[in-house]
């Protein structure tokens, strides 16, 4: 009983630890609508700074905490800035669109955190007077962690005060309810997001920094913590601090129990195989009983109800058809026109790409279904085709026929509990799907080969040369592709549209949108699944990477660089994000700096995507002017 | 003056001369792949290795009159994007031979697309002992000691000791298994009345540190055997040292004595934990004294165990190539199969019968001398001592005699 106390108190200081960073990010998800990846950087950048100055001021009492107090400070300076050059300019954009400029922020701090710190962790020290321990039931516990445990109810305190009872969270809540009112009554609202933003990377900040005396600040904090944040920032609610702070404290709490008992066998499961997945699970059965979170309210969806921005989808001009097959002519002759052995695999690799995109712009542009865990699909249908082809010894044509099949199964299964769900909710759900997914291809070693993955998955010997390999993949993309542009313009295509756009006026014509939105899901998942067995042989081996949260997060990024709004344009962005990424990792060392620079310009530079910024170039060409 | 023109004319011509020569013969093209950013901590001091062997090799003219050039680039700590690299430097750079790799998914990945393609792959510093055993081919070869040889290193060690009572804890994934699969039988088999108490299987680079302590303290063992690394081990000492975790016990550690893990823990680094590791502080031999004078000099760095392995990745290469007298890739494994070469820490064989190089390491107790993390009382083990036997080898790799 003593020890499991210990292991409760253990559990809380964490989830104290967890909560100062989740805090931030639902404060800013919560005003100004921004899902920001760019949180764990900020926190990253909180450890770091924090680390730097305790070397130069010592590490007596009055250094640390005075270290402490610029680091945070610094960081909070560092987000409002990234607000008023950056995000800012993209409150406009479709929704999401922000969480474009915030990936490649991720990229352009990771760069810069490594040339600025090198590559080597920094240690932390432990703030005198709070780095022993206390004699607590017969235990040791750490002073520091029953510090934490303080320290996190009086956050929570003094911004539910900021929020409740000042003048200024008056405003912030006045400018989350009903920005246009409060700015047409003249309150400069610009500055009140700028300032939410700042508290909230502060608050990320003051979570690195008091991470150290735990650790140490190393170059990959930022993706060890993002996606724990945000599970759990849904969890309790978008926008709720007291919910983040229970969340931090249901999941610190399970995930505390698990390590406990580790060894602790369930239908052949033991807990130390579910602790990393175990704050996902949690989520999914939040989400799937309480839609909102614990203390969410029901999100206002965007104006008109929708989530992402719609615009009517138009069948392509004469122009544009003309331009389509020509590209696709020129993709046809490649091989004749004497490409490389290497350009042919990129071209290959931007192919299956840009089905993959392609089939989550479906789901998200025509049925308004943001997913943010689409990985899950196109690595069921590698999978699918890894083990047809090792475990059935099928051929490389029947493993590619079998790949759909696993990740329809997949789609079909988990789509029924997320399209229950909408917004940012939804896309969470799919992401802890996904991770579910992940863990299974991670811990099942006899059949998946755990995290070295399944070796050896190479086309049949006619496709082996890169030229016919080309050639199977361009037309099953090809194909593929066609009847994704087949289905939007279907029946089946405007009644999800309808859904979309006006979920009651299309329930009162009869359209069940649910259904619609169901198998739009599964249609998605089946696309991804194909493009996933293309992949697998492509690469030659599969490993539990292909699906996770990086691949979900670079399909994303594909969808919203080329714009949500067009069926071409999930096509333009993956083959411009793969071909980049490419020649950038050929170019330098420096790439991801680079991708991420490029990626914030063409966020500023084209705020609807290309695809969109096509559309508007081509409403000013001669004769297209209504 | 006019005498200082001719013979600066003269110079000049001989120096154009030699280039000429030079370029008469292009290059050999080496291909590099590692994960530069994403594991930047052990991968910098390897790039610094090879970059310093390249100048040597190039130096002394290059390998059969040709000079090497090494194509580097970033695998992205990914299988994906690692093939991707792979097909970049052996199609549009010409590569003829492939080495690096750090992660061993990432290892696997390559060496796999190594056998497809029919291009020679050194995998200079993956741990998993599939690389040559369970998935080893003709194209592989490997240069650190693998997990296995590790660990019986230090359940060589652990079985001095009076523990009886053992806990592990290691990462989730394949190294941190194997390591305790491996650490677990050879212990056993030397000291039959060990047991394993508790076992804790943090997920990689996420370690609930506070929580493993804890439950590690619950089982109360008489020793424990670590196999975390990087950000996770630092969590882990911490943790452990103030909750007293490890007073009145012996830890034996995986990598730990190596400068990549243990010199950001300083003065904090735990004194008494039995680890593997590199101490180029005190290996007082010609040929490693050679290399760490060298070595300093170049880049103004102390080595860690990263440099010296890319390092020796290179020469390796380079080796295999004068000796074969040709880039022939078949020929060349011929003559890298069996082949010896002088390393800093002494002679070091690629073994014919699965291409693991016999590269050792030092096992050690670490302490702290003027805050820095030092490992004394080491010894030097060479993998032949510890690699099993031909006949368990070809069973591994499914080979008939």
């Amino acid at each position: 009983m003593d020890s499991l106390i210990i292991q409760l108190l253990t559990g809380l200081a964490s989830a104290s630890s967890l909560f100062l960073v989740a805090s931030g990010l639902t404060i800013i998800f919560g005003v100004t609508r921004v899902v920001n990846f760019a949180h764990g950087s900020l926190y990253m950048l909180g450890a770091y700074i924090a680390v730097s100055l305790v070397a130069l001021w010592g590490g007596q009492a009055g250094g640390f905490w005075l270290a402490v107090l610029v680091a945070v400070l610094a960081v909070g300076l560092i987000g409002g800035l990234l607000e008023i050059t950056i995000l800012r300019r993209l409150y406009r954009s479709p929704e999401l669109f922000q969480l474009l400029a915030t990936f490649g922020v991720v990229l352009i701090v990771q760069d810069v955190t490594l040339a600025i710190w090198g590559p080597q962790d920094r240690f932390g020290v432990r703030p005198p007077g709070l780095d022993g321990a206390y004699l607590l039931l017969g235990h040791r516990f750490p002073v520091y962690d029953l510090f934490l445990i303080l320290l996190a109810p009086l956050v929570l305190l003094v911004l539910w005060t900021l929020f409740n009872r000042t003048r200024w969270g008056a405003l912030v809540r006045a400018a989350t309810e009903d920005p246009e009112m409060l700015a047409s009554l003249g309150v400069n609202q610009r500055w009140i997001l700028t300032a939410v933003f700042a508290l909230g990377s502060l608050l990320a900040g003051l979570g690195g920094a008091l991470e150290l005396p735990k650790g140490s600040a190393n170059l990959s904090m930022d993706m060890q913590i993002i996606a724990s944040v945000f599970v759990v920032v849904v969890v309790g609610g978008m926008g709720s601090i007291l919910g983040a702070y229970l969340a931090a404290v249901l999941v610190s709490l399970i995930r505390t129990l698990a390590v406990a008992n580790a060894e602790l066998s369930v239908l052949g499961i033991t807990m130390w195989q579910l602790e990393l997945v175990s704050i996902f699970i949690v989520m999914a059965v939040v989400l799937v009983v309480r839609p909102w979170g614990l203390l969410g309210r029901p999100e206002r969806l965007h104006k008109g109800g929708l989530p992402v921005e719609a615009t009517v989808l138009r069948r392509p001009g004469l122009w544009l058809k003309a331009v389509m097959a020509l590209g696709i002519l020129i993709l046809c002759l490649l091989p004749i026109l004497g490409a490389g052995n290497y350009s042919l695999y990129l071209f290959t690799e931007m192919a299956v790409f840009a089905l993959f995109a392609a089939s989550l712009q479906f789901l998200m542009g025509l049925g308004g279904v943001i997913s943010f865990g689409h990985a899950a699909y196109f690595g069921l249908g590698a999978y699918g085709a890894a083990l047809a082809f090792k475990a059935l010894a099928l051929p490389m044509e029947l493993a590619l026929l079998a790949a759909p099949f696993l990740a329809a199964a997949g789609a079909l299964f988990f789509g029924w509990f997320c399209v229950r769900l909408s917004g940012v909710y939804l896309a969470m759900l799919t992401l802890a799907f996904a991770q579910i997914t992940w863990s299974i291809a991670f811990q099942w070693e006899g059949l998946t080969g755990g995290d070295n993955g399944l070796l050896g998955v190479w086309p049949s010997e006619w496709a082996a040369d890169s030229a016919s390999f080309y050639y199977l993949v361009l037309a099953i993309c090809l194909a593929c592709l066609f009847l994704l542009r087949r289905f939007a313009y279907a029946p089946f295509g405007y009644a999800l549209r309808a859904g979309r756009d006006s979920p009651l006026g299309a329930e009162a014509i009869g359209i069940d949108v649910r259904l619609q939105r169901w198998l739009a899901f599964t249609l998605a998942g089946v696309f991804a699944g194909v493009a996933g067995g293309l992949f697998v042989f492509m690469k030659g081996s599969i490993s539990p990477d292909a699906m996770a949260i990086p691949q979900s997060v670079d399909a994303l990024a594909m969808v919203l660089l080329g714009g949500v709004q067009s069926l071409t344009g999930p096509i333009l962005g993956a083959a411009i994000f793969t071909g980049l990424k490419a020649e950038l990792v050929s170019l330098t060392n420096y790439w991801r700096l680079l991708l991420g620079l490029l990626i914030v310009g063409l966020c500023i530079l084209f705020p609807r995507g290309l695809a969109g910024a096509g559309r508007e170039m081509a409403a000013w060409l001669p004769g297209r002017r209504p | 003056m006019k005498r200082f023109l001719l013979s600066a004319a003269a110079s000049l011509a001989m120096l154009l001369a030699t280039t000429t020569a030079a370029l008469s013969q292009e290059p050999i093209r080496l291909g590099d792949l590692n994960s530069y950013t994403g594991y930047a901590a052990f991968t910098h001091p390897y790039r610094d290795g090879w970059q310093m062997a390249l100048e040597e090799v190039n130096e002394d003219g290059g390998v059969l009159g040709r000079q090497l050039r090494v194509i580097s680039r970033d695998d992205g700590a990914s299988p994906a994007d690692a093939i991707t690299v792979a097909n970049e430097l052996v199609s549009r750079e010409e590569a003829d031979f492939l080495f690096g790799t750090l992660l061993s998914h990432v290892g696997l990945a390559v060496s796999d697309f190594a056998r497809q393609k029919e291009v020679l792959f050194l995998a200079a510093e993956p741990l998993t002992d599939n690389l040559v055993w369970d998935g080893g081919h003709d194209y592989t070869f490997r240069l650190r000691p693998g997990t296995y040889v590790q660990a019986a290193m230090l359940a060589e060690e652990a079985a001095k000791l009076d523990a009886k009572r053992w806990a592990t804890v290691a990462p989730n994934y394949e190294y941190g298994r194997s390591a305790v699969e491996a650490f677990k039988s050879r212990l056993e088999e030397l000291d039959p009345e060990v047991e394993f108490v508790a076992e804790q299987w943090p997920p990689q680079a996420q370690i609930d540190a506070g929580s493993v302590v804890q439950a590690l303290e619950e089982a109360k063992p008489d020793a424990i055997f670590n196999v975390t690394f990087g950000g996770d081990l630092a969590r882990f000492v911490r943790e452990g040292e103030v909750r007293g975790l490890f007073e009145g016990r012996e830890v034996v550690s995986m990598l730990s004595g190596e400068p990549e893990w243990i010199d950001p823990l300083g003065e904090d680094a735990p004194e008494g934990w039995i680890v593997t590791g590199y101490p180029w502080y005190a290996i007082d031999t010609p040929e490693h004294n050679a290399f760490l004078e060298a070595y300093q000099e170049r880049f103004d760095d102390y080595p860690r165990l990263g440099s010296v392995v890319g390092y020796v990745a290179l020469h390796s290469l380079a080796k295999a190539i004068e000796t074969a007298g040709t880039v022939e890739t078949e020929a060349v494994i011929k003559a890298m199969r069996g082949m010896e070469i002088e390393t800093p820490l002494g002679p070091i064989t690629y073994r014919g019968i699965d291409q693991q190089s016999d590269m050792g390491t030092f096992v050690g107790r670490l302490t702290v001398q003027d805050g820095k993390p030092r490992m004394v009382d080491w010894r030097y083990g060479s993998g032949a001592d510890y690699l099993p036997s031909d006949e368990t080898v070809r069973e591994l790799r499914g080979e008939e005699d």
